[in-house]
């Protein structure tokens, strides 16, 4: 049986992030499970750019982006295995894993760090009727054939959601000789953020339908066409407004879900609205040991923000190994209030956070001119005037917890109108 | 060109501006809608001259995959994508080959480089 | 001269091909598709039926209650997933409880054993998220789940192996009598055949017209089902029947044998041109997910990873047509085989056997007929030895392909080389099952793309999702940007 200080598992952003700084926190025993051929996850088949600006001040592809984190896991001399899976992770830190080479496997881990990251939603998900010919791919997958394949997967598309994969890949569709007739919206805005609207459907003429969906899909063998109606405020498609997009190729970009089979298995508690493990301020599960980071806690707009995460959960699982991690029995709750979906993390043991708090959230709607309110208990400890929030973005707010008077009580984050 | 109206991408607040040609001004323009000062700078430059970076993938062989990513490393005119696509789609390239490496030098005569944004062997 | 042609390898097709593989006997089963168990087998509620709910009397009933006790031995010879866990048909009232009895002393009638009336109490203590609504139930403990897919395919492979010869890609365009049998016209030139064994589905009634009296019409009655992942699995223990009505069994709950869950179908009569019409509809889903709330309304259909629907061919007669055809000496009916056709299919395979012995006037055994074939290599269910051991072998069982169902490439690999192996996507996911779960084959898609092509000395490009015509990728990229639209809209942008 093998034995190491720290497993993490995933070698995208956030297993990356999170090995480093565990190995730079002083556990020199670290080892790296990823599943592909190769690191960098998702990222090496983003090869559009905007990634970084937090992080490096600059803007990056997703390859470039990812290069950086892996000549540095080298550098440091993480050890890793690719081509691996790890097909279960028992409770007390026990992994079964299995690759070509070393078949099937059981590691002993000190403390595991979850990095799994997410995957698409998908037709079935959303039950979209209709044939179920070939040509339906999700965004995700048809960027994986284009950029890292080199093949096309169709000719004309319509693309269901406007989240960043979506508007990206309608740009790339369109730069590979493709025709994107249209991308299609359900809700009154786009999940995605502006410039991509500006930069991959403007600057190419494709239209953005708004409160819109897909409601039949034809052709029995190959995409033919699809009908697209708009939706009341309930959603529902309204009859009358139907319309047929001759197309080979439908793409949908309708969410990521966290991926937890394996979180699962460890009987780590997931968090229903995020559909990521519950952590604390340390990016520990509600299992003791197993840490978690990046999108398998939940899904972030930004891959700066995960590697910010992820450096933590890292970090943590290193003190974790050295025994330097405080087993506080008072730990303090966020609560999501008004207009707040959720706040990651769950739970606070004051002890451990070292300067500042940072809790990330995604807001429920689209707001303008708000105020975004932190209580302690019944107290207001930080008000923030916002001009502009929307769903597709995450909220970050950091908390300098030593400044804040008195006994700190479970923290509460709102959305307050103007005038309220 | 009398008006323009576009959404500013400089943050996340995306305001819908208008841009005006006006002679009065030292900038030749005026912008309507912007809540700061950088919406000002985005509508001038996206009507004097609006740029891109262009991200794509060029051909390689002997690697683990047959194509590599590439990048402009700095933006080209908004008008010049197509062509540059076009010098893109042309070029194949053999691995190994390293994240930064110029695949095509001087595109179109922008003075930016096509270069790989990964290392591929 | 073929002694036998079979038209269709559907579940019944495959059946009678491989029952009468065991003979001295020149058989060839022919498919339109590009795979076996393409139409109403890879579409339909997996149910071994106990088989209490046909009319006494009826073909359906009698070869149901044959076929039921048949299957464990076929599933075990030919290494095919099959679980006897038991049915409940639950009432929701006075007027509900009262068709159980019917049913139950229908079933009596029929000779199922193991039948029971249970009560409320019993039925909650088995099946713990069951509407409380729920008053009693048939119990009927011999009601099983199958992969009826992978059944199909098994028997084909086994009669392949047997000598079976198999034509896919292959549609019969027109059939001819002659003196001693029949010129059976397909895609790919003309054969000849003794006795022809009509089991084409849907299109049964099409193929008989081709050379005897219409005597039957096939209406597609579509049915439209969900399948919730694995995680929902465990949600009923058995298939969960509610009263049945004039157009079926209703709206079902069962898990299935790789362990997901089942909803549906709802019931809705075609016309006879929409013979391939499997779309579904808003309409019929939300049916189907009304209904089934009736059974529970906990079941979780944000689990849900998948919506499909398949075609019942569902004969104007009302009840399975088998036999010979009055007006065509030697050619064989098996049409109209509507539910409980896949519980009905071992004991209509045999009597149809036995109809051409009585037409042939008896046959002669193969010594070397072999029941079983290769077993299948499933990863998953391996003990970690096992797994460890079967590396060392062949580290392509090392890399796992699906991530969701834990698929390696070994098995994938085994699929495409079987006899009646894999050739598109669709094909190896029926056979084991990359794609069948919750990514919904988004991760793995690519990969098995990748396999198929090497294995089969393909182009990425021709491989084929499912039927032909069902290409994936269009092409490589790099080959240029020619929106016009855009281009117009870059070039003014400046101008203005």
């Amino acid at each position: 049986m093998l034995q190491y200080d720290i497993v993490v598992i995933g070698g995208g952003p956030a297993g990356l992030a999170a090995a480093i700084a565990a190995k730079k926190n002083g556990v020199d025993s670290v080892l790296l499970i990823e599943r592909d051929r190769e690191l960098g996850g998702i990222l090496q088949q983003c090869i559009h750019n905007g990634f970084g600006l937090h992080e490096f001040g600059e803007e990056l592809t997703g390859p470039e982006y990812a290069d950086r984190f892996i000549k540095e896991l080298k550098e440091l001399n993480i050890e890793y295995k690719l081509n691996t899976m790890v097909l279960d992770i028992s409770e007390n830190r026990y992994i079964s894993a299995i690759n070509t080479e070393d078949g099937f496997m059981t590691i002993k881990a000190k403390a595991i760090v979850l990095a799994m990251g997410c995957r698409e939603r998908t037709r079935g998900a959303i039950k979209i009727p209709g044939a179920r010919p070939a040509g339906i791919f999700t965004a995700g997958t048809a960027q994986r054939y284009i950029n890292m394949e080199g093949y096309m997967v169709g000719k004309k598309a319509v693309i269901l959601g406007s989240g960043d994969i979506g508007l990206i890949m309608a740009r790339r569709l369109t730069l590979e000789g493709a025709e994107v007739k249209a991308v299609v919206e359900l809700m009154p805005y786009s999940s995605g953020l502006t410039r991509n609207i500006v930069q991959c459907l403007d600057d190419f003429n494709i239209p953005l339908l708004l409160n819109h969906t897909v409601i039949d899909i034809e052709g029995k063998d190959r995409l033919k066409g699809v009908t697209i109606a708009k939706v009341d405020e309930n959603r529902k498609p309204i009859s009358g407004t139907e319309k047929y997009y001759e197309c080979d190729t439908l793409l949908l970009s309708v969410g990521l879900i966290p991926e937890n089979e394996l979180s699962r298995s460890a009987n780590v508690k997931i968090d229903p609205v995020t559909g990521g493990p519950i952590v604390n301020e340390s990016m520990e599960t509600s299992v003791k040991g197993i840490f978690a980071c990046g999108n398998v806690v939940h899904v972030h707009d930004l891959v700066d923000y995960v590697t910010a995460e992820s450096r933590r959960a890292g970090y943590n699982a290193s003190k974790f190994v050295k025994g330097e991690l405080y087993e506080e029995k008072d730990t303090i709750k966020t609560n999501p209030g008004e207009g707040i979906r959720y706040i990651v993390p769950h739970m606070v043991r004051v002890k451990n956070v070292e300067d500042s708090l940072e809790l990330f959230m995604r807001v429920k709607d689209v707001y303008t001119n708000v105020k975004m309110r932190v209580k302690s208990g019944e107290n207001i400890i930080k008000e923030m005037k916002k001009r502009h929030l929307a769903p597709g973005e995450m909220e970050k707010v950091k908390l300098n917890l030593k400044k804040i008077e008195g006994k700190l009580d479970d923290i509460t984050v709102e959305i307050v109108k103007e005038g309220a | 060109m009398e008006k323009r109206e576009m959404i500013c991408i400089v943050c996340p607040v995306g305001c819908h501006i208008e841009v005006i040609e006006d002679k009065n001004d030292p900038s030749g323009y005026i912008v309507k809608g912007n809540k700061c000062k950088r919406g000002k700078e985005y509508g001038i430059k996206e009507v004097t001259n609006p740029t891109r970076i262009v991200t794509s993938t060029v051909k390689v062989n002997n690697a683990h995959l047959c194509r590599l990513p590439v990048k402009t490393n700095n933006p080209i005119p908004k008008e010049k994508i197509s062509e540059c696509m076009k010098e893109i789609n042309k070029v194949e390239v053999n691995a190994p080959v390293e994240v930064g490496e110029v695949i095509i030098r001087n595109v179109l005569g922008t003075g930016v480089d096509v270069v790989a944004t990964r290392d591929m062997c | 001269m073929y002694d036998v042609a079979i038209i269709g390898a559907g579940i019944t097709g495959t059946f009678i091909a491989r029952e009468l593989s065991r003979y001295k006997l020149k058989v060839v089963l022919i498919e339109k598709d590009n795979d076996v168990a393409n139409g109403s087998t890879k579409a339909n509620s997996a149910i071994v039926h106990a088989g209490y709910d046909a009319k006494p009397g009826t073909n359906m009933a009698k070869f149901n209650a044959m076929g039921n006790p048949m299957f464990d031995k076929v599933c075990e010879e030919l290494d095919v997933p099959f679980k006897r866990i038991g049915s409940f048909v639950v009432a929701f009232d006075d007027e509900d409880m009262k068709t159980v009895k019917q049913l139950y002393e229908r079933g009596i009638k029929n000779g199922i054993p193991k039948m029971e009336i249970i009560n409320k109490e019993q039925v909650k203590k088995l099946e713990p998220n069951l509407s409380d609504n729920v008053v009693g139930a048939l119990y009927a403990k011999t009601a099983g789940i199958v992969g009826p897919w992978e059944l199909a395919i098994a028997l084909a492979e086994n009669a392949v192996e047997n000598g079976v010869e198999l034509k896919l890609n292959n549609e019969v365009l027109n059939i001819e009598k002659l003196d001693d049998g029949y010129k059976i016209f397909i895609t790919e030139g003309v054969i000849e055949s003794k006795y022809v064994v009509n089991c084409a589905g849907v299109y049964a009634d099409k193929i008989n017209n081709m050379v005897a009296e219409p005597s039957f019409k096939i209406i597609p009655r579509r049915g439209e089902y969900y399948l919730l992942d694995k995680t929902a699995g465990d949600f009923v223990n058995k298939v969960i029947f509610q009263c049945p009505t004039k157009m079926g069994k209703g709206v079902l709950v069962a898990p299935t044998v790789h362990g997901n869950a089942l909803i549906g179908p709802n019931a809705e009569d075609l016309d006879l041109n929409s013979k391939d019409s499997t779309e579904t509809t808003s309409d019929g889903l939300n049916f189907v997910q009304e209904s089934a709330r009736r059974i529970s309304d906990k079941i979780p259909f944000n689990e849900v990873i998948r919506t499909f629907a398949g075609l019942r061919a569902e004969p104007d007669t009302g009840d399975f047509i088998i036999g010979e055809s009055e007006t065509a000496k030697g050619f064989i009916n098996v049409a109209g085989i509507k539910s409980p056709g896949l519980s009905a299919s071992p004991a209509i395979a045999k009597h149809v056997v036995e109809i051409i012995e009585d037409l042939n006037d008896g046959f002669e055994e193969k010594e070397d007929f072999n029941p079983t074939r290769k077993k299948v290599i499933r990863f998953n269910e391996l003990s970690d030895e096992e797994k460890n051991e079967l590396i060392k072998k062949d580290p392509r069982y090392g890399r796992i392909i699906c991530r969701c169902e834990h698929i390696t490439e070994g098995e994938i690999v085994d699929a495409i080389h079987r006899k009646v192996g894999a050739t598109t996507v669709d094909g190896v996911k029926k056979r084991v099952r990359p794609g069948s779960g919750r990514c919904q084959g988004g991760f793995c898609q690519p990969r098995v793309m990748e396999i198929l092509a090497r294995e089969l000395g393909k182009d990425m490009e021709e491989i084929l999702k499912d039927n032909r015509g069902s290409y994936i990728l269009t092409g490589k990229t790099n080959k240029g940007y020619d929106n016009k639209s855009a281009k117009e809209l870059i070039a003014t942008s400046v101008e203005e």
